[in-house]
């Protein structure tokens, strides 16, 4: 199971967004996708987007003071 | 198109999810607003595409995707002017970038042959390498009927 890493840190408004299932789409069933940026509405929106697609998210991070965060999900 | 992924659209996707968006205006700040909720759609699991006509099917000709005019306060391009390095400073992304992002998540253009006529386009002055159909109306709602999210911009 292969793990996929992407920074999106610093992006905004749909980037992290489209970045994430951009990389959903490459990494196959099972696989680690990561996802690290800093835009807040997309802390929200990407696990909204998982429950939608049906994928599990491991964990939500809070980083750098609450700055940065993490995402894991489970392709 | 859009089926690279199977498993996902199998496991959460309902059948059907879809948003289409009418591309009306030819304004950059609205060429924004469609692509980037199209771009969002195909983000969230949905299927989409957009249907560029009359004043939008001119951001379809080669190298005026960015080219339109601000539809408030353009004042002869400088508030348009001035919007794009706000743009930049905020770092949003460019109209080029989130075209390549849509087709490449499975999105759909559709380009209006009427406004073609009215406006004597030919396909060669157009960027085919993105159009996915040409159509009327009745592509339009025949893409549509099924969908649960449609926008007229």
């Amino acid at each position: 199971m292969a793990e996929m890493e992407i920074d999106v840190r610093g992006q905004t408004c749909p980037i992290p967004l489209v970045e994430c299932r951009k990389a959903l789409k490459k990494a196959s069933p099972g696989d680690l996708v990561i996802v690290k940026g800093t835009h807040p509405a997309s802390r929200k929106e990407i696990p909204m987007a998982c429950e939608a697609m049906g994928l599990k998210v491991l964990e939500i991070e809070d980083k750098e003071g609450g700055k940065e965060w993490e995402i894991k999900i489970r392709r | 198109m859009g089926d690279k992924d199977p498993e996902i659209s199998r496991r959460g996707m309902k059948m059907g999810e879809k948003t289409v968006i009418i591309l009306h205006s030819g304004d950059m700040d609205k060429v924004y607003s469609a692509l980037i909720i199209a771009n969002g759609a195909l983000a969230m699991g949905m299927e989409a595409s957009i249907y560029f006509t009359f004043w939008g099917l001119m951001r379809l000709k080669k190298g005026e995707l960015d080219k339109g005019p601000l539809s408030k306060m353009n004042m002869l391009g400088l508030g348009r002017q001035m919007i794009k390095q706000r743009m930049n400073k905020a770092n949003v992304a460019s109209l080029e970038r989130l075209m390549n992002d849509f087709k490449e998540l499975g999105g759909k253009i559709i380009a209006c042959e009427m406004t073609m006529e009215i406006m004597g386009l030919s396909k060669e002055e157009l960027r085919t390498d993105w159009i996915d159909e040409w159509g009327a109306v009745g592509s339009y709602i025949q893409e549509a009927r099924n969908a649960n999210v449609t926008l007229f911009i």
